[in-house]
């Protein structure tokens, strides 16, 4: 029951922030110099469309009552149409998201593989030499731009081993998980360095702590303390690193799409920008901003879940 | 030497005593290593034009897709420029693009983090809020905003970058802010009657100066490695100027047959971004005066 | 350190030294501490803080933080050298045969667990008991060590609980084995004055119960002189006077003891206000290794020779001990 409580608290609190988001999102249309609609349609567009374009996009109505409209319109996640594709925009993201959706899943996935195991590895030899070597591997790791990091891996694994395929993706479950390997590949070796930093240090903070030396006392062995006492209080900073994260990860994902051609949102934003598609743009804004909040959202609640001290 | 103290086993003791120098060792080894590699990249980069190198933009089509050798040293791309060159001078844009958001950045986000920190109360719940949905907002979506609004190109960049990486220093001395706001040197400032203003920028700040100079060095690679990616996208720096990011670009369409056009570029990046990180290492203890 | 009386005391430290590592540098923590308890005895150990007192109790049962480690003298446990034990030994001897409780209750039980779980886990490790029987007498220690409704208790967080209410938690785990010897480290400097009085009554009469022998970590003479037999005054890493508490506080030897005692404020019937005296200066920081006497930088009796006299306790008085051969 105060867990309900929690939730409601919490969705009180991002109510304000996600007016900010669509504040934000209107905006952009508006801050671009000159006017929208003849930036959209480039400098060789009649007058007559341009015209045409201020009343489809409503640009001739009071400033308020364009937001109130947006807004409106938004909740029904009718966002217009695509200036470029000339098609809704609201099917056209929800057909991306899936692919971004399973991306960010499975790079999610392959970083914690990675991370958990080797913060645990360092922090337990801190300063002996696996700690020095895997602090190294992390600082490499975090140097390497994330574009260039799935370019290595295309000329390894697509080019010279012909493992995965260069680009676009797959049909079958198969080719499509294997379409979207080297992509999540790169994005988690993007995440990874900045994840394995943050749980080194909480696991370094708990091993440090008084509970453990008090088990240490009590005669507990190391390996109960360690996967019992510990990783439960590191298990749980670990949901809160993600969730901070969550926009590094979504940033990498962007990067990658276009890297692999994956038809994702990413590349979707990417376009609109090249190609000046500003409805696209204003949509895909307010589709990330809503996405930062409910994973914040949803960390907080698991981060309830998990943690007593919260609760109540 | 000191004398060796009595009653110690000497074996444990000298034990001890090594473990003791080689942190403090490593410590100034990875400062030194990093201000050699940075001083390295950036004064190649400074003095290209007295190098004698080749014209980073003429296209040489005779000599296109050359592989490393001692005349191109990392070969040429698909119009015969010189990548070697082209790295040199790319440093020019990539590094002073790094340093000058970079410390910006950290301007902007140290005042705003002070006055946050130091009033407390209304200002600092507004800042707060817009400081956490900053750093929360995928940096990539915001900056590729700000391009499409200023449009592409450098300047786009700056400021898209700016804009989203003031919100961290903010955060960061508002924490130290806070940390130092009952300790007596400012407790004293106050009660000798100092302004507001002069108690946050001359008393406080050397004080919280140290934590944002060792998180200035992650940030510099992370802006670097931003303009990179911008400029790979195809929104940062605009072809033929040499740019880390944008030679990686050129290359994709030649891997298969010219690795080395992306390859080294990148390698470059990943050198500076390591430099830079291991003074951030070697600041972080230089400057930590609470011992461990 | 004791007269040599033919069984092995308990618990004894012979010429102990601990090194530890900071960012100057190794170095000593405690220098040559010996000391010994016996059973049904209670040593406190008394210091300013940072002068090693709690290191030297981690030390007691193996537990120096990595990288620190002992780097001279010897550790034994009923006569066996801690040296000699295996690692599952030394587990076993650990939170059975001696216990440990700590300064800060609020961190020393796992935020994560309930009350139920964490003594539970104690007892079915320990005493190798099966859940329901571990759940019995959990509820059992809680009632002993006074906390009233103990069902309900066990199913709370500690968080949930008072600082008084988890020290007694601590101290229901570690009685909960009858150990024969229990390590407190400031046990009552975190609560507050009246629930300390209740933690170190309760302390006494378990000692009584169970004849069980402890050392007191303290930096508070009055916590020290009500519940040991004997004090050890620790300076600077080292030993500089032993004996019966009875004999330390009537006749300290060392000026440094005296200096302590004197710097303590009395209610006094008659005789007016008596100035309160301070020690001048400050301890040396532990990384500081002076030769001779560590305290003749505060000394008023200093002389030029003590920046070279070892640092050994004579025995004038049988078993009262002192580190200073100048003052009498």
């Amino acid at each position: 029951m105060s867990l309900i409580a929690f939730a409601g608290r919490r969705l009180a609190q991002a109510i304000p922030v996600l007016l900010i988001i669509t504040v934000a999102a209107f905006s952009v249309i508006h801050l671009v110099p000159g006017d929208p609609a003849r930036v959209m349609l480039g400098s060789r567009a009649t007058d007559e469309a341009v015209q045409v374009l201020r009343e489809q996009l409503g640009l001739d109505k009071p400033l308020v009552t364009q937001y109130l409209d947006f807004l409106k319109a938004a909740m029904r996640l009718d966002f217009g149409d695509s200036l470029f594709q000339r098609t809704a925009i609201g099917p056209i993201v929800a057909a991306r998201a899936v692919h971004s959706l399973a991306l960010v899943a499975y790079a999610v996935l392959i970083s914690l593989v990675i991370a958990v195991p080797l913060a645990l590895l360092s922090a337990i030899r801190r300063n002996l030499l696996a700690d020095h070597v895997v602090r190294a591997l992390t600082t490499l790791a975090f140097c390497m731009p994330s574009f260039w990091t799935a370019l290595l891996l295309v000329l390894l694994f697509s080019i010279r081993l012909k493992f995965f395929p260069t680009s676009g993706l797959g049909d079958s479950p198969l080719a499509y998980l294997a379409s979207l390997t080297l992509p999540a590949v790169s994005i988690g070796l993007y995440l990874t360095p900045i994840l394995l930093r943050s749980l080194r240090a909480s696991l370094i903070q708990t091993l440090g702590a008084e509970f453990v030396e008090a088990a240490r006392a009590r005669g507990f062995g190391e390996a109960r303390i360690l996967f019992k006492h510990v990783l439960r209080n590191s298990l749980i900073a670990m949901l809160t690193i993600l969730g901070i994260n969550v926009g590094f990860l979504i940033s990498g994902a962007v990067i990658v799409e276009n890297v692999f051609s994956i038809p994702g949102l990413g590349s979707l934003m990417v376009a609109a920008i090249v190609q000046r598609d500003y409805p696209v743009i204003v949509a895909l804004t307010l589709v990330f901003g809503v996405v930062v909040v409910a994973a914040n959202f949803l960390v907080d609640l698991s981060y309830a879940l998990l943690d007593p001290r919260i609760r109540q | 030497m000191r004398p060796f103290p009595p009653g110690i086993e000497e074996d444990a003791w000298l034990r001890l005593t090594k473990r003791a120098r080689l942190d403090r060792r490593w410590a100034t080894i990875s400062l030194y290593a990093g201000i050699a590699i940075v001083a390295f990249i950036a004064g190649l980069s400074a003095a290209a034009p007295f190098l004698g190198l080749k014209d980073p933009t003429a296209t040489d089509l005779m000599n296109a897709l050359q592989p490393p050798s001692l005349a191109f040293p990392f070969g040429t791309d698909d119009l015969g420029r010189d990548i070697f060159a082209r790295v040199v001078y790319a440093g020019r844009v990539d590094l002073v693009f790094g340093i000058v958001v970079t410390y910006v950045s950290l301007v902007i986000g140290l005042s705003i983090g002070a006055i946050s920190g130091y009033f407390g109360g209304l200002i600092d719940t507004v800042i707060m809020r817009i400081v956490d949905l900053v750093i929360s907002f995928p940096f990539i979506i915001l900056i590729l905003t700000i391009a499409a609004i200023v449009g592409p190109g450098l300047t786009g960049a700056y400021i898209g970058v700016i804009a989203v990486s003031w919100a961290l220093y903010a955060r960061l001395t508002r924490g130290e802010m806070l940390a130092i706001r009952r300790r007596e040197f400012i407790l004293n400032a106050e009660t000798l009657g100092y302004s507001a203003p002069r108690v946050v920028f001359v008393h406080a700040l050397p004080n919280l100066l140290r934590a944002n100079l060792v998180f200035s060095m992650s940030d510099i690679v992370l802006n670097i490695l931003t303009l990179a990616a911008l400029s790979y996208l195809g929104l940062g720096v605009a072809p033929p100027t040499p740019e880390w990011g944008e030679m990686i670009a050129q290359g994709q369409k030649n891997l298969f047959n010219a690795w080395w056009i992306s390859t080294l570029p990148g390698l470059v990046i990943v050198l500076a971004g390591i430099g830079f990180s291991l003074i951030g290492d070697g600041l972080a203890d230089r400057l930590d005066e609470s011992g461990r | 350190m004791q007269t040599a009386s033919s069984p092995a005391p308990l618990l004894a430290a012979r010429g102990l030294s601990v090194g530890l590592v900071n960012r100057h540098g190794a170095f000593l923590a405690t220098k040559r501490v010996s000391l010994a308890v016996d059973r049904g005895q209670s040593l406190g150990l008394l210091g300013e803080s940072g002068c090693g007192k709690s290191i030297t109790l981690r030390a007691l049962l193996g537990l120096v933080p990595h990288p620190g480690e002992i780097v001279g003298g010897s550790v034994t446990w009923k006569g066996r050298d801690w040296r000699s034990l295996s690692k599952s030994e030394i587990r076993r001897i650990r939170g059975k045969d001696i216990a440990m409780i700590f300064q800060d209750p609020a961190s020393c039980l796992n935020p994560v667990f309930t009350i139920g779980d964490q003594v539970t886990e104690t007892l079915r490790l320990k005493l190798s008991l099966k859940a329901k029987a571990a759940r019995e007498l959990a509820r059992d220690l809680l009632d002993q060590v006074g906390i009233p409704a103990p069902e309900e208790r066990l199913r709370l967080y500690p968080h949930q609980l008072s600082g008084g209410m988890r020290q007694r938690v601590m101290i229901a785990m570690a009685i909960a084995t009858e150990p024969d010897l229990l390590l407190a480290d400031e046990p009552t400097t975190a609560l507050d004055v009246t629930i300390q009085d209740q933690i170190l009554t309760l302390l006494a009469g378990l000692k009584e119960r169970n004849r069980m022998a402890m050392i007191l970590v303290s930096h508070d003479v009055g916590v020290v002189a009500q519940n040991c037999d004997l004090i050890a005054v620790m300076y600077a890493g080292h030993i500089v006077e032993w004996g019966p508490t009875y004999d330390v506080l009537r006749t300290p030897r060392h000026p440094y003891t005296r200096g302590l005692l004197a710097a303590i404020p009395r209610l006094e019937v008659s005789g007016g206000r008596r100035p309160l005296q301070t020690i001048a200066g400050a301890p040396p920081t532990p990384g500081e290794l002076p030769e001779g006497c560590p305290f003749r930088l505060r000394c008023s009796s200093a002389r030029a020779e003590c920046a070279t006299i070892p640092v050994t306790l004579d025995h004038k008085p049988p078993g009262h001990g002192s580190a200073c051969p100048i003052v009498t």
